[in-house]
Order: structure tokens, then sequence, then C-alpha cells
């Protein structure tokens, strides 16, 4: 029977946490993306990605489109709505002037990522100027407030669903550090109370309203002239945006796109320091591999979704089951059961808590210590007060003295040896490249350690294991400097199968009969390696180890070996078969009568494949035969 | 099957010096042989014990000598009754020689298996070697051992030899100690033997690799480094985590007198349409794979999908080299590999060696992409870093964890800590305390033995389940055992480590104060009650200890201001000191009485009242009625003096007067002065 075999991709085993990736409706998410499309986002460029300038419209178009892609695949139950202000033309309910509502068709304006969403927008820069235009909406003389309609008719799409099930979130996208610059001041000062307290009033029904600034080249973007009040700092706040936001424009993309995300705590737990020290911690799960959804079985005829009964059948007597089954191991002649619970209680250790054991310096922890995704802890003082003092306190402690702790994490389903690494924060060029905390590793136990290289032990002779010579290993230095990349990031490679699973669905979602080509990032970069200056270190490593006669030994060594043991087994085989008259037996039919084995044995002897059941084999040996 | 057989003795060291971890050894012995029974039921598995007061083996009635070395079992299939022989180890009364036993057991399976060549031979030696072994006669001892681990190695057996020491062995004499010592590195060094010492139960139990794994290449071709220059390797896993075992489903449904039902289950499942309650079965030719992009579900066969998927070649290429510092360790994703060069490839083990040490010396590390075989649906990329050998014999190789793809990282933001408000620092002392704890709680005490090293720990879990199996399996009622002493070492911390440090300890509880937040509701305060349970845990470990594994988290020793009335009651039903009862209701009298007090007009009354309904109800289960009494009258004496009403009616109000000889024996008031006794107040006031 083939079960949902959620195969593509998928390892042996499935990972209890993933079901954390799984989202599910409980949670989900509205977020208006609100676009600044003023004239000004099209003249002001900084340097993109390959060095070459784009306007910080395209940027701000590129990054939501990168989103949109990301939320398609991970959390597709979120809701979305993308909405121009300063625009030309109009397009909202409210028909409020400036303000336009992007969206395909078959497709609420408020409502999950489809791919003709994607598509479209992601051409929507060609079209833009013809379709939806470009014009400053905060102009003197005239009572239009473009940034006032565009929070309204945000707030109004927001509408939907309930703020107790939905996280609701408005992100601003503007380079305009004060809209309303240009006015006099008296219409300033109204406008600007207006948009504030339209602001406000989103809030108070729970909507965040969020700020991802654009800063020019010339000016940096200053938050407190006016949108310091719109999001409702303090002073605190105030500096610590201010100071993030004050980026360099290279990073500005990237910036964009890690403060799109929100944060998800899988699970609160408390870490046992020691007796009447228990502090509180949120886990994360920064790293988990990204699998392509569920299968969905449909009806191939009406494409319907098909639902799975599962039913459990008893198969002494064909009744059907009912309760929950008890369990059982054959063990001794016997069925040892087991109920769920016993089960369960057996697993049961400390549960919920993360018990600390001790410390031990970094150089303990081998490369070999892994065997899960690790996971990010990150203190908080929601429910016990002081928890995040006693945190960086210790944070500091094994930052410095360079030492990891060893713990027990008692996960319900899972229960856990773990190494606690403190990671220090680490920024570059503004942006946090590493945020600050505990990363959880999960350690192995004993037997899940394997020793292959104590199976390597050079025995059978006096001499050691062989060794590089000084030579060798400055050969290999050599190659090593030839081959290294500076700036390598874990981050820089998409994985090209789940490009390619995505962009074929893409195109069938979208019915279309070209699937665009991805290109695997991973790919080796053969030019690179083609250049001279790396070809020879590499010949001279390949010299200094393999002598003369490199090309003789790859090709040879390992098929004679595979060749002798194969070669005996086809002489054996050939032995056997000679006891029989194949032809004879053929003719009259009697290959029936032999065993399985001995057909085999005129199979191998022919080259022939051995598989398949005896009627397969005889046939196949009177094919041979030309009968 | 027969081809993979493993033939295992295993030589026990039972002398007078070893029978303090001998319950730890019979634990050890019997997981191997339960673990046997389930995975490689046709294993044959034999017992030698050493240091034992009789003699019994073949080679004393064929050439003499070899005295005090008991053939317990000879190699047989295992079965239960090897697990009570090992259950039930002999106490021996002789110091044993280890190098004696080694030949006893290398004659069986000499004998036993002397022309089947097929199949794994394995010795497995657990002593403290802390003894002498005798002279020989002819030769040294060195001679003798190395003539003894050359027949090892023509033999094919392997050997495993656990040498139990510091804690756990008593003292010893030192010259006697590095002789063995140097005997048994000869071993490591000639044969197939892995020398391992270990110094606490939890290290011995973990030991022994207790399930055999028969390892398989992941790939086995070529490391590329360029088009031109391709080194031939074999990928093995590493680690590889053992799964808690599946267990089948039991069906009760068979009649009980049906010899021959298998209780089996059988999981059917059926495809219908979600629409229409019909209960039509869609056939399996009749369904199609849909996989969900957004909002829409993509109807896609089998055989479209295989003429689109992402198809990469086998292969293991090399992409870069780049400095070890960009990979952070967090990053490594799955289990970990090892490469090593092709089985005899000499000139390749000197490629991967150089390659290794190179990498070694300029602190980098090379990223590679993997498919390590044809049909693979996906690529890998990773990190090999190398693994230098301490081990002359052995030769140096890699290890390779796999690393996130963009799409398998999400960077969240987390607000940097020196952004918090000052209040969250730590001061100087605070940070001092943490510092210490930091430097004393040490697990890899330099000169001793690391503890807790995941070579040498055992799967808490899994022993858990495998004794209770093996106990089950005699008695079908029986309850989950808790963990054992050896055991508890991995989950809790350490009591001799943690009151070697209480001067650190009591550090950390002067400095760091931790407060329930007051804007929660009580439901989820958890965390504040276990803070309260702890503050005056330090004279109670042992009984802690003891609780910890099945009253569930919490342990009451104080009652706090937020539940008293929760905490008394949890105080007063831990049954495990009677000393509890008393501190209970002593504690609640001077709780109840500090409300009181403390109260501002009269807005703690209602607390009050809770606590001695809780406290008078205690009393009567007890039996207890004199405290309950006295602090009665003491109250109302105090609100009499203070003129105080509401308390008293109050009381009143719920019947809470005096405890009555009626309600408890030992009480001195009737039922009737009871009765009146706030009814005769009101006068007063």
């Amino acid at each position: 029977m083939d079960l949902d075999p959620e195969d593509v991709f998928k390892d042996e085993e499935d990972d209890p946490d993933n079901e954390f990736f799984q989202q599910n409706e409980g949670s989900k998410e509205y977020v208006v993306y609100l676009v600044d499309a003023s004239p000004k986002m099209f003249s002001t460029t900084c340097p993109g990605n390959d060095l070459k300038d784009e306007s910080h419209f395209h940027s701000t178009v590129s990054c939501i489109a990168e989103s949109l892609k990301t939320q398609i695949i991970n959390r597709s139950y979120d809701e979305v709505a993308i909405c121009f202000f300063n625009t030309r033309e109009k397009k909202n309910l409210q028909d409020l002037n400036g303000v336009f509502v992007f969206n395909v068709a078959e497709r609420e304006q408020l409502d999950r990522p489809t791919a003709r969403l994607i598509k479209e927008f992601d051409c929507i820069e060609e079209s833009f100027m013809r379709e939806i235009g470009s014009q400053n909406g905060i102009v003197p003389g005239s009572r239009e407030n473009s940034l006032y309609n565009a929070l309204w008719v945000a707030q109004a799409l927001l509408r939907k669903g309930s703020i107790k099930t939905a996280d609701k979130r408005i992100l601003l996208f503007t380079n305009e550090d004060d809209p309303f610059g240009g006015l006099q001041d008296a219409a300033k000062k109204d406008m600007t109370r207006t948009t504030l307290q339209r602001a406000k009033d989103a809030q108070d029904l729970g909507i965040s309203i969020e700020l991802l600034p654009l800063s020019r080249p010339d000016s940096e973007f200053n938050v407190s002239v006016f949108y310091a009040d719109l999001i409702g700092f303090n002073g605190q706040d105030l500096a610590q945006f201010t100071d993030s936001a004050s980026q360099k424009l290279e990073d500005m993309k990237d910036q964009l796109r890690k403060r799109m995300f929100t944060k998800r705590v899988i699970r609160k737990i408390q870490f046992h320091i020691a007796d009447g020290l228990s502090i509180e911690l949120n886990t994360y799960a920064l790293i988990r591999p990204t699998v392509p959804g569920a299968i969905t079985w449909l009806d191939s005829v009406t494409n319907h979704p098909l639902k799975i009964e599962r039913s459990l059948i008893c198969e002494d007597t064909g009744a059907l089951i009912q309760e929950r089954p008890k369990l059982f191991q054959p063990y001794r002649n016997e069925n040892v059961k087991f109920s769920p619970d016993e089960i369960a209680d057996i697993k049961r250790i400390s549960p919920g808590r993360l018990c600390l054991l001790g410390f031990k310096p970094l150089s303990c922890l081998k490369d070999y210590y892994n065997l899960r995704p690790s996971t990010f802890v990150y203190p908080s003082d929601q429910e016990v007060v002081g928890s995040t003092s006693v945190f960086i306190a210790l944070h500091r402690s094994m930052l410095q003295r360079k030492r990891f702790a060893v713990a027990f994490y008692g996960a319900a389903s899972h229960p856990q040896l773990v190494a606690l690494v403190a990671q220090d924060e680490v920024t570059s060029a503004g942006a946090q490249v590493e945020p600050p905390g505990m990363h959880m590793i999960y350690l192995p136990y004993s037997d899940d350690i394997r020793d292959e290289e104590e199976a390597r032990k050079y025995l059978n002779t006096e001499d050691d294991a062989p060794r590089a010579d000084e030579d060798q290993i400055q050969k290999a230095a050599a190659l090593i400097k030839r081959i290294y990349v500076k700036d390598f990031s874990t981050l820089q490679f998409a994985n090209p199968a789940l490009q390619r699973h995505y962009a074929v669905l893409q195109a069938l979602a979208l019915e279309e009969d070209d699937i665009p080509e991805t290109i695997d990032e991973t790919a080796p970069d053969e030019e690179g390696l083609a250049r001279p200056a790396v070809v020879k270190t590499i010949e001279e490593f390949k010299l200094s180890v393999y002598g003369d006669n490199y090309d003789e030994e790859s090709d040879n060594l390992g098929k004679e070996k595979a060749g002798e043991a194969s070669r005996k087994r086809k002489a054996i085989a050939e032995n056997a078969a000679k006891d029989y008259d194949w032809g004879k037996l053929a003719e009259k039919g009697q290959l029936n009568n032999l065993t399985v084995a001995a057909l085999k044995n005129y199979l191998t002897v022919n080259n022939l494949p051995v598989s398949g059941k005896k009627e397969a084999l005889i046939s196949r040996i009177l094919t041979h035969m030309g009968k | 099957m027969a081809r993979n057989k493993e033939k295992l003795v295993l030589l026990l060291d039972v002398g007078p010096s070893m029978h303090g971890v001998l319950p730890e050894v019979e634990k050890l012995c019997s997981m191997l042989v339960e673990k046997k029974l389930i995975f490689s039921k046709y294993d044959e598995v034999g017992v030698v014990a050493f240091g034992t007061e009789e003699t019994n083996n073949d080679l004393t009635t064929e050439v003499g000598g070899y005295e005090n070395i008991t053939v317990l079992q000879d190699t047989k299939v295992v079965d239960g009754d090897l697990i009570d022989t090992l259950q039930k180890l002999p106490r021996g009364t002789l110091d044993g020689d280890f190098l004696d036993a080694i030949v006893v057991g290398m004659d069986m399976l000499i004998k036993k298996y002397k022309d089947i060549f097929k199949g794994k031979k394995r010795l497995c030696l657990i002593t403290n070697a802390i003894h002498p072994i005798k002279d020989s006669l002819e030769g040294s001892k060195e001679d003798q051992v190395t003539t003894i681990a050359e027949q090892m190695t023509a033999q094919g057996m392997k050997m495993e030899s656990i040498v139990v020491r510091g804690r756990l062995s008593q003292d010893a004499d030192k010259r006697i100690m590095d002789e063995n010592d140097h005997l048994l590195s000869i071993f490591s060094k000639k044969t197939r033997t892995r020398n391992v010492y270990v110094d606490s139960p939890t290290s011995l139990l973990g030991a022994l690799k207790t399930r055999r794994v028969t390892p398989v290449t992941t790939f086995r071709g070529h490391l590329e480094l360029s088009p031109q220059m391709k080194i031939k390797v074999w990928v093995y896993k590493k680690t590889q985590e053992e799964k808690f075992p599946t267990l089948k489903k039991y069906s009760e449904k068979a009649t009980p007198t049906n010899q021959f039902a298998t209780h089996q289950v059988k999981v059917d499942y059926e495809y219908k349409s979600v629409g229409d309650s019909s209960t039509t079965v869609i056939p399996p030719e009749q369904r199609i794979k849909g996989y969900r992009y957004g909002p829409q579900v993509v109807p896609i066969s089998t055989a479209e999908w295989d003429a689109v998927k992402f198809k990469p070649e086998k292969g293991v290429k090399l992409l870069a080299f780049t400095d070890a510092s960009k990979i952070k360790r967090h990053c490594f994703m799955k289990d970990v590999y090892l490469f090593v060069a092709e089985l005899g490839n000499t000139r390749a083990t000197v490629a991967v060696s150089a390659i290794a040490r190179a990498m070694k010396e300029t602190n980098t590390v090379a990223i590679l992409r993997c498919v390590w075989r044809q049909g693979q649906q996906n690529v890998v990329v990773g990190v090999l870093t190398p693994n230098i050998s301490q081990n002359d014999k052995i030769p140096d190789s890699f290890y390779f964890n796999v690393l996130p793809f963009a799409e398998d990282v999400r960077e969240y933001q987390f607000p940097p800590f020196n952004s918090f408000p000052a209040s969250w620092q730590p001061n100087e002392q605070q940070q001092k305390a943490a510092d210490e704890l930091v430097q004393m709680l040490d697990l890899a005490p330099s000169g001793k033995e690391e503890t807790l090293l995941p070579e040498f720990t055992p799967n808490p879990i899994l022993e858990r389940f495998y004794r209770h199996l093996e106990l089950k399996a005699k008695q079908p009622d029986a309850a989950v055992p808790p963990l054992d002493g050896a055991l508890k070492k991995i989950t809790e911390p350490d009591p001799e480590l943690v009151s070697k440090n209480k001067s650190v300890f009591d550090a950390l509880h002067r400095h760091f104060e931790l407060k329930p937040n007051p804007k929660l509701k009580k439901s989820s305060r958890q965390f504040y009650r276990e803070k309260q349970s702890g503050s005056n845990a330090h004279e109670s470990d042992g009984q802690a200890v003891k609780s910890i594994e099945y009253q569930p988290p919490v342990k009451i020793e104080k009652i706090g201001d937020l539940t008293p009335v929760q905490d008394f009651e949890a105080m007063m039903s831990q049954r495990d000191n009677p000393e509890w009862v008393g501190k209970a209701i002593k504690e609640m009298r001077e709780k109840i009485l500090s409300l009181v007090i403390h109260s501002h007009e009269g807005e703690n009354y209602h607390k009050v009242v809770e606590c001695i309904a809780a406290l008078r109800k205690g009393c009567i289960i007890e039996q207890e009625p004199g405290p309950y009494n006295d602090l009665m009258r003491q109250l109302r004496e105090y609100c009499h003096g203070k003129g105080i009403e509401s308390l008293p009616q109050l009381l009143a109000s719920r019947d809470l007067t005096l405890i009555s000889k009626s309600e408890a024996e030992d009480s001195d008031v009737t039922y009737e002065e009871a009765r009146s006794y706030f009814v005769k107040m009101e006068p007063n006031s």
C-alpha cells in the first residue's frame, strides 16, 4: 500500500520538530504592504546587487516579490495585500485618491498569495508607469493627503478576521522622511495631526504599523521628523531604531528582507540552573530544512481532494479495532505489551525543562557531535522577571571563557542531552548577521556514534598508516590557497531541488507550457577551476602525492577489486551451469523442473539479469536461446 | 544472516576490587544481550568470569594453569537464560588475571569456530586492571602479550577492553596499573582493540556499544577537487541516532484459546472523496498526487513529475575552501558523515592526509556539493573538516556536516543585550557569581576524565525501555521504573558536584532574584512555584532527588505568598518524611498570623479565611487539633484587642470554629463550646 510518501527530499525519518513549520491556521498573519510610489522613489537610487544602481522602488518591489515567494512556500495561510500610494490612478474600495491596491484575478484584495499574484507582481515594474503611474499625492494647495488615504485603505483591508486569531501588520516602505515638508505651516499641522490620528486609530484596532525606511546616499532617513510619532516610538525605541536603520546602502535590501519576518516562538521552556533558580527561555527554530509541502491526494477524474481514512484491522479476526491499541514487542518468545501511556511514561524525563549539568571548554565540542538542526534560545522576562539578567550574565561568561554548557532537555517526544553554545551578536554594516543568544545543539549518545576509523587500522604490516609528508602538506596548502573564498556564507546557495519544485508548480498552476529553467547555484565553478594558476597548483599536488602514474591508478584500482569478486562468482556459476544440457531441457519444456538457483547460474554465465520470478527467468532463458 | 552473526565472549572481572561496579556491569551486559535478542537473535554469546573462587575452563583441564577462571556460559545463541546468568554474576574472592581470561576467551572462540572464518569474533573485557598478571615462564610479559595479540589478529578477532578506574577502583599500586595499561596498549596497537577507560558508573554503562551496526558506505567514488584531480574515497555515517524501537500494534480481538493468534494489527488506508457522503473508495489508479502552491493544489502524476524534476548527477565535488570561522557550529543540520580514503589505496590515503593536515594548519574547511547516489532527488551542500588521527596506525580522515540552504534559514532579528534597560543588565557581583558558576561547575576538569562525554553516555530513555521490557517479560504488570542513580547523572546535575560548589550556588542565590511577573494571571505561574520550592532545597537534596521522577516537577517546601492553600496541601501530602506535616502546620499558622497582622483594612481577610479553612481541614485529617485551636484563640484575642469585627464574622459564617472532640479525639473542646465560640465573642465587641 502506498501511503502518502512525502518522499521528495524527505530523509529516512521525520523530524518531530518539523511540525512547527507546517503552520496551522490558528496563528495566521495579515499583512498589507504599503509602498510609496512617489517620483522620489524612482529617482533615488542605491547600489544594487550587481553594483548597478537601482531605484528605491525597484528594491522595494523585488523585496516584496521575494517575500511573497517565501511565503507561498512556508506560510501560505498568511494573507497579504499590496497597496501603492502616491499614484496617478486610484483603485480602492473607498475610492480615495492616490491609492492603488494591486490585485489579480480570482483573488480578494487581502488574501493568500497565489501563483498568479506572484507572477504578475514579478513584472509590475514594466507596466507600472502605464497602468498605475507615479504622482505625488501631497501637494501644496490641495487638501489631498495620500498618506492618510493609504493608511485608511490599509486599515479597511485589515478589517477582516479577528485580532485574536490573526496578527495584523502594515509594512510601510518609503524614502520620504518628511511627507508634509513642502506644505504651509497651517496645512502641515493639520495634515500631520489627521494622519497621526488615523495611524493611532489603526493601532487601537490592534494593527501594528512598521516602517521600512530607505535612506538616500546623501541624507539619512530621519525617523524623528515625522514617523517616530506615527509608529509610536519613545526615546529608547527610537535610539535602537535609528541605529539599525542607519545601515549602509548596499545592505538595504538585505535589511528589508530580514525585517519583514516575524519571529515565531516554538515554545517556552524553563532553564533550571540551580535549585530555586529557573529562568524562562523561548526557543526558536532558526534553521530547519524546508521541504515541499505535503502531498494532497486528488481524484484524477474530478481533481477533487481525497480524504484518507485509516482503519485498524485485527489480522486474526478481521474485526475493526476502534480503541487505541496496545503496543507490543516480541521478546523472549513472548509478546510484551505496553500501553501507549506507559511508553509516554518511559520517555518522560523532566518534561519541558532544560536542566543545567555543567560546563566544558568549547574544544570538547567535536565536529561529529551532531544529530539534528540546532534550536536557538533567547531569554524572556514575560513570566519570570530577572530571567534576562541571569541569562546575560551566563552568556557573557561563557563567551569570555570559551565554554559551553551541557544540559538535559526534557522535550516531550525526544528528551536529549544538549550543548548550549553562546553566540555573540555579529553585525555586518549595521545589519544583524548572527543574533545574540545560545544555540542548543543536540548531542549524540554512545550508541549513536560509530567508530569506522577504528576499522581502518593498519594491522597487517609493521608500518604505520600512510601519512602525508611536509612537502605534500605544503602543496596541499598551496592548493587550498588557490581555491579559497574569503567571504563564504551558508546562505549563498538556494536549494536547487526546491527551486525546481516550485518553478514546476508555478508553471503548472498558471497553466504555462514552458517550465522556466532554474539555476543550480551549487554547481562548482568550473571556469575558476580551469584557470591556469589553479590547474598548475592542482597538478603540483597531484604529482607530489601520486607521482607520474595518476591516471592508471584512478581507472583501475576500484574496478579490479570489484571485478575479482564477480569473476569468481561467474566461474562458480559457469561450473554449475555445465551440469545441464540447457538446449535439451528447453526443448522439452523441462526448465520448469530446475531450481531458481540453477536457472540463475545460466543467466549469470550469459550476462543476463537474474531478477524476477521463476517464469520470468525461464522466459528470459528461452528468449536468449532464441526460442 | 549467518554471515553476519557475531560471536562474542564477555570476560568479566569479578574479583573483590570489582564488587562495587558489578551491578553496573550486570546492567551493561544484560542490555547488550537484550538488544541482541531483538535485533540480532542469531548472535552467540559466552560469558567468562575471572577472579572466582572456583576454576572451571577447558584450558585448565587440558593444559593446567588458568586458575580462578570460570566459564559461566559457553558460547550459545542468545536467549533469556543468558540474561538471567548475567544479572546474577558471582562475586569472586580473588584478584583475577585478565591476560589468562583473554586466552581462555580466545580459546573458546578458536575451538568452536575454527573453520568458520566468516562472521565476527569479538572479545569484551571488563576489568579494573589493578592487579598484576602472572609472570610468564618464557620471555617477558610484553613478549607474551605480543604473541597473544598477533594470534588474535591472525584469528580475525576484535576486542574491546573497558578499564574501570578513578573513583570506581580502590587505591592501587600505580606501578602495576601503569604496567597493565602498557600491556593493554599493545593490544590496541597490534589488534583491532579499543581500550576505554571509565571512571563513573554512568560512563561504564555507555562504554560498550550495545547495538551492533554493520557499517554501510553512503558513497564510494571520487572526491573531485577539479576535473583533473580526483581522490577515491568511501563515505560512512559517523553518527546516526539510535531510535526508540517501533512497537507493533496489539489486537486483543482473538479468542484467548486461539494459540495461533498473531495479535497483529493491519493498518488500512482508504481514500474517499471529501465532498459527498458516499463511501466509494477511490482505487489507486484513479488517484493523483497534488502539491500545494498557495491556496491551489496542483495535480501532477508521477510520470510527469519524473520528467521535469531536478536530477543531479552522482558525485562529490569541491566548491571551495574557506576560513573555518565562516562556518558556524550551529549550522550543522544532520547526523555526521566520515570521509576516508578508499580501503587499501595508499596514495589516496596520503592525499586525504595531506589535505586534512593542510586544512588544519591553515585553519580552513572545504565546502562540498554531494550527490551520494544516482537518482537522488536533491544535492547536499556541506562542510568538510579535518580529523587528524592521534593513533599512528589509523589514517587521517574527514568529517562532513550538512549545511543549510538559503531557504532553510530564518533570519530572525533579536535585540542585542545592551539595548535592554539597565535593570536587566547583570551588575558586577552578579557577573562574578555567573563567572564562578561557569568556571566551577566543570565537567571537564584538567587531569581528570571528562564527564558526560557523548562517547560514553548511554541513552537514558532506551536504557529505561529495555530494562522495563526485561522486567515486563517476567512481571507483566510491572510499573515503569524510575531512572537509577547512574542514569540520573545524565538528566540532573550531579549532587556531588553541586555540594562541592555550594558556595558558588549560594552566591548565585544571593545575587540573583527571580520574581513572577505581577501582570500575569495565576494560571501561568508555573515558573515561580518552582522557584519557591527550591529556596531551601540545599538541605534536602536527598529528598529532592528521590522525588523528582514521579511527583511532577514541583516539590513544595515552603508556603509562599501566592498560593498558600495549595502549597500547604502539597506539603501535607508529601509522605516521604513525617516532619512535613508538622512543618506545614507551623508555617501555615505563621502565614495566617502575618496575613492578619499586615492586613490593611481587612483586605487580606478573604485569603485568611481560605487559609484557616485549609488548616482546619488539614488538622482534622491529621488529628492534630492543638495548633489550630491555639491559633484560633490567639486570633480571637487579637481581634478583640484591636476591635476587629469583620474577621470573626467571616469565620463564623464559614463555620470555622474550634475543632471539637467529636472531630478530633485529642481536642479539649466540647461540641457546644466550639459551636458558641464566636457567638460568645459578639457581646464583648
